[in-house]
């Protein structure tokens, strides 16, 4: 069989909607039958972080942030009419309306049909974030020259 | 038109009408035929341009009420 068409998103944001998008054309992709690879880097680390547990980190600083920036996809805000979360969860009810998944979902629905994920290493440094802090189903850890060779090859690349 | 198996995607929006005929036709025999129950209308462009891009056949839609009847042949 011949290779498989590419498709590379990088997912930058952490908010509910912007992830709901990048996973809805991840699904497509891998459905249609092409290789779907994220990078998760910057606020969308908080996406593929676990939803229980806090996140240790060495220094004040580090600590602070990951505590204020807790993440996991069930923490996700909305990046509008979020409301202290009185969007949000009128939003997911929403989509509860129209039996539309949500976040973790897509998430596990996108590992189910082989999307590969990639969490951002020099992200993780500077904000102090372990690999403990993730979900199972990332797949690797790497920096932009990986992102440049898959996304080299890619038909469809997109920055969210 | 018959089909050998059919899905039930009623009150499913885009993408899982795609994703759920992708699961299904991954347990299906070349040549069957997987009908699909639809009620979101984006499955009227999607389909036979998810057939065309996976190398499956796309057969047809026959639509009352509402509701689309997508017909499909594994390939």
């Amino acid at each position: 069989m011949a290779e498989k068409e590419k498709m590379t998103l990088i997912l930058f944001s952490g908010e509910m909607d912007k992830a709901l998008a990048a996973f809805n054309i991840a699904l497509g992709g891998a459905a249609s039958g092409m290789d779907v690879t994220i990078f998760f880097t910057f606020w969308g680390l908080n996406v593929i972080k676990k939803n229980e547990g806090g996140i240790k980190s060495r220094g004040v600083m580090r600590n602070m942030l990951n505590f204020m920036n807790r993440g996991g996809a069930k923490r996700l805000p909305l990046s509008k009419f979020h409301m202290m979360g009185m969007g949000k969860s009128m939003m997911q009810g929403l989509m509860k309306d129209i039996n539309f998944p949500q976040v973790d979902e897509l998430m596990l629905t996108a590992k189910e049909l082989g999307v590969k994920f990639i969490a951002c290493t020099t992200t993780m440094g500077m904000m102090g974030i372990g690999k403990d802090a993730f979900i199972t189903g990332v797949d690797s850890y790497a920096g932009v020259a990986t992102y440049i060779a898959e996304a080299r090859q890619s038909k469809i690349n997109l920055f969210i | 038109m018959k089909a050998d198996i059919t899905i039930d995607c009623i009150g499913l929006y885009c993408p899982m009408p795609i994703v759920n005929t992708t699961r299904q036709m991954k347990a299906m025999q070349r040549g069957q035929v997987l009908e699909v129950v639809a009620d979101d209308e984006g499955i009227k462009q999607d389909m036979p341009n998810w057939a065309k891009m996976t190398g499956n056949e796309f057969l047809g839609i026959e639509e009352e009420d509402g509701k689309y009847r997508v017909f499909v042949r594994k390939g």
